[in-house]
C-alpha cells in the first residue's frame, strides 16, 4: 500500500487538474489547473524511476559501497523529467502572458464572457 | 554532407530562429532577404533528404554515435540514443511541410508592411518550422513529445501575435490550453510505456508491445491527445479559431502542424500499435468520429459570415476525410480496399494541405484589398481582383473534391475503399462533399459576383510576391488533379509502403528482422 501512494497522489492530481481546466470559470484557475495536471505527469515520471534505498545516478558522487547499477535510481525518468519542467515553464509563461492581455482588454478574466468566438 | 540532412533541416530553422532578432537590428530588408534564403535552403535540403529516402530506403541518423546501439551500456542492449528514423511516410510530410512552409513564408514577406515586432514574427515561424520537422522525422516517442510542445508553443505565440484585437488572443490561448492538455497525456503514456518496456525508442516499442492492458491505455491516450491536435470532433472548436484568427502565414503553418499531428496519429497506430493491439470497438470508433467530423465541418460551413471561419469549418471536415480512410485502414487491415483508403488518406493530407493552404491565402488577399471579411459586406471583388477570383475558384473546386482538381483523385480513393467497407460510410461522405461544393459556390457568389459595392471599387489583385505562392499552389492544385498517378507512384505509394511494412521500421534500427 505505502509504496502505491505517490501513484495515488499521481491520480489525485490529474484527477484534480482535469476538473479545474473542465469546469473553472477563471482563466487563471485554468491555467493553475493544466500546471497542476503537469505535476501529475511529472511526478508520475518520477516515481517510475524511484527503487527503495537507492541513491541519486551521480557517478562522481556516490556514497562507499554503492553497487552499480543496482542501487542506483534511472536516470532516464529524471532527465525526461527535468525537460518536462522547462517545457512547462515556458507553456505557463505564454499563457500568462496571453491571460494579461485578455484582462487587458476585456477587462475580465471569466471564460464565460470571454467568448466573441463561437459557433 | 549528405549523411547529415536530418540533423541539418532541424539545425538550421532553430539556428535562424534565434539569429533574426540579431538579423533584424542590421535592416528590415536585410531580415526579409535572410528569411527567405534560409527557407530556400530549407527546402532544398528537404528535397535532398527525399530523394536519399527515395533511393536508399529508410535513413537512420543517431545523435551523437555512428550506430544507434553503440556505447550504450552492454547491460542495457536497448538504444537509449535518440534517433531520427525517415521512411517513406516522413519524407512525405517534410514535402507537405516544406510547401506549406515555403509558400507562406513568400507570402509573408510583402504581406506585413508596417507591423512592429516582425523578428519576433520571423522567429517563431521558423521555431514552428523546426517542430514541425522533428515531429516528423523523429524516431523517439519522448523527443516526438518535446517537438509536439515546440510546434505548439510557437504556433500559439503566432496565432496570439496580432494581440491588438482580442479575438486572436482567445484563439492563441484556447489552441495552447489544447495542445498542453493533448501533450500532457501524450507524456502520461510515454511514461507508461517507459514503466512497461524500458524504451522510448519506437522501433524497441513497436517490437516489444503486446496486448496488455496498459498497452491499450496508452494507445487510448495517445489516439486522444493526437486527434485532440488533429481537430477531430468533439475537440474540433479550436481548430476554426485558430486558423480564422492567425494571419494567412500563420494558417499555413498551423496547418503544417495539424498535419504533422495527423502523422503522428498514423506513425502511432500502424507502425507501432497496430499489429499486436487488439480493441474491437477503436476502428469503429474513429469512423464515427470521422463522420461526426464530416458533418460537423460541413453543416457550420453553411452559417457563418466571417470568410475564414467558413473556410476554417471546411477544413475541420477535410480533417475528417482524412480519418475517415485511416478508420477504414483500420477496420480492413492494411490489405485489399484497406490499402486502398491509406493511400487515399495519405494522398488527402498532402491535397488538404494545397487546397486549404491557397483558400487561407485568397481570404488574406480579399483581407488586404478590402479591409474586410464579413461576407455580408463584400461582393462583386471579381471585376477588380480577377486573379484571386480564379485562384478561389480553383481552389473551392479542389476542397469540395470535384473533378479535375486534386481534391477529387484523393477523395475517391476514399469513397472507393469506405464503399467497399459500406456503402452508406461512402454516401454520408460523398453527400458531405456536394454539400461544401454548395456552400463554397455560396460564398464565392457572395464575394466575387453580384453587384459592385460603391466602398469597395479600388479593391485591387495583391502586388506579384503575393501572386506567386498562390500562383504555385494553383498549380500543384491542376498538375495533381490532371496527374494523380504520379504524384501516388512518387510520393504517396512509398509513404503506404513504408507504413505495412511495419517490421522494416523496426529492424533499421534493432536488426534482424
Amino acid at each position: 500500500m505505502i509504496q502505491n501512494l505517490p501513484y495515488i497522489a499521481v491520480a489525485l492530481l490529474i484527477i484534480i487538474g482535469l476538473y479545474a481546466t473542465i469546469f473553472k470559470k477563471n482563466l487563471i484557475k485554468i491555467i493553475m489547473g493544466i500546471t497542476i495536471l503537469e505535476s501529475g505527469v511529472n511526478l508520475f515520471l518520477i516515481t517510475l524511476g524511484y527503487r527503495k534505498g537507492a541513491v541519486a545516478p551521480i557517478y562522481t558522487n556516490l556514497p562507499e559501497g554503492t553497487k552499480v547499477p543496482q542501487s542506483l535510481t534511472f536516470p532516464v525518468p529524471q532527465a525526461l523529467t527535468l525537460t518536462s519542467i522547462v517545457i512547462g515553464v515556458a507553456v505557463l509563461a505564454l499563457m500568462l502572458a496571453i491571460a494579461v492581455q485578455i484582462y487587458r482588454k476585456y477587462r475580465t478574466l471569466d471564460v464565460t464572457k470571454i467568448r466573441r468566438l463561437r459557433g | 554532407m549528405i549523411q547529415h540532412l536530418p540533423a541539418l533541416i532541424i539545425a538550421l530553422p532553430l539556428l535562424t530562429a534565434f539569429l533574426m532578432p540579431l538579423i533584424g537590428r542590421i535592416s528590415p530588408t536585410f531580415r526579409k532577404l535572410f528569411a527567405f534564403i534560409m527557407i530556400f535552403l530549407v527546402a532544398i535540403i528537404g528535397i535532398l533528404l527525399v530523394h536519399e529516402v527515395h533511393s536508399k530506403g529508410i535513413i537512420l541518423y543517431t545523435f551523437g554515435a555512428p550506430q544507434p546501439g553503440e556505447t550504450t551500456p552492454s547491460s542495457l542492449k536497448i538504444p537509449v540514443r535518440i534517433i531520427f528514423e525517415i521512411d517513406g511516410l516522413g519524407a512525405f510530410m517534410v514535402i507537405v511541410s516544406i510547401i506549406l512552409a515555403f509558400t507562406a513564408m513568400f507570402y509573408a514577406l510583402p504581406y506585413f508592411k508596417e507591423e512592429r515586432g516582425l523578428d519576433r514574427f520571423y522567429a517563431l515561424l521558423f521555431l514552428l518550422l523546426a517542430g514541425i520537422l522533428g515531429m516528423e522525422l523523429t524516431g523517439d516517442m519522448f523527443n516526438f513529445f518535446v517537438f509536439l510542445e515546440i510546434a505548439s508553443i510557437s504556433a500559439s505565440a503566432l496565432i496570439a501575435f496580432c494581440i491588438d484585437r482580442s479575438e486572436t488572443l482567445e484563439a492563441g490561448i484556447k489552441y495552447l490550453a489544447i495542445s498542453s492538455i493533448g501533450a500532457l497525456f501524450f507524456l502520461l503514456s510515454v511514461g507508461l510505456l517507459y514503466g512497461e518496456y524500458d524504451a522510448l525508442n519506437m522501433a524497441m516499442l513497436a517490437k516489444s508491445i503486446s496486448n496488455t492492458f496498459i498497452d491499450k491505455m496508452a494507445l487510448i491516450l495517445i489516439l486522444g491527445a493526437l486527434l485532440m491536435k488533429a481537430g477531430i470532433a468533439p475537440m474540433h472548436m479550436w481548430l476554426p479559431d485558430a486558423y480564422a484568427e492567425a494571419s494567412p502565414p500563420v494558417t499555413l503553418c498551423v496547418i503544417a502542424a495539424t498535419q504533422a499531428s495527423m502523422y503522428g496519429l498514423l506513425r502511432m497506430i500502424f507502425t507501432i500499435f497496430h499489429p499486436s493491439i487488439d480493441i474491437a470497438f477503436l476502428p469503429a470508433l474513429i469512423i464515427a468520429l470521422s463522420l461526426i467530423t464530416i458533418g460537423i465541418g460541413a453543416t457550420m460551413t453553411l452559417i457563418q459570415n466571417r470568410l475564414t471561419r467558413a473556410i476554417a469549418f471546411a477544413g475541420v471536415a477535410e480533417m475528417g476525410y482524412i480519418l475517415l480512410g485511416v478508420g477504414t485502414a483500420m477496420y480492413a487491415g492494411i490489405k485489399g480496399y484497406g490499402e486502398v483508403a491509406l493511400e487515399g488518406a495519405i494522398f488527402h493530407v498532402l491535397n488538404d494541405a494545397i487546397d486549404m493552404g491557397l483558400l487561407f491565402l485568397v481570404a488574406g488577399s480579399v483581407y488586404l484589398a478590402t479591409r474586410e471579411l464579413d461576407m455580408n459586406n463584400l461582393g462583386g471583388l471579381a471585376r477588380r481582383m480577377r486573379f484571386t477570383a480564379i485562384t478561389f475558384l480553383i481552389a473551392l473546386l479542389a476542397s469540395s473534391g470535384m473533378p479535375p482538381m486534386n481534391g477529387f483523385a484523393s477523395k475517391l480513393l476514399i469513397y472507393e475503399s469506405t464503399y467497399a467497407l459500406n456503402p452508406i460510410l461512402s454516401i454520408i461522405a460523398i453527400l458531405a462533399s456536394i454539400l461544401m461544393l454548395a456552400i463554397f459556390v455560396r460564398i464565392f457568389y457572395s464575394v466575387f459576383l453580384g453587384p459592385e459595392l460603391p466602398n469597395l471599387r479600388d479593391a485591387r489583385d495583391p502586388p506579384v510576391l503575393m501572386l506567386i505562392p498562390m500562383l504555385i499552389l494553383s498549380i500543384l492544385i491542376i498538375f495533381l488533379g490532371i496527374f494523380p498517378s504520379y504524384a501516388i507512384d512518387k510520393l504517396v505509394d512509398p509513404a503506404v509502403r513504408s507504413l505495412i511494412d511495419a517490421k522494416g521500421y523496426v529492424s533499421a534500427v534493432i536488426g534482424g528482422g
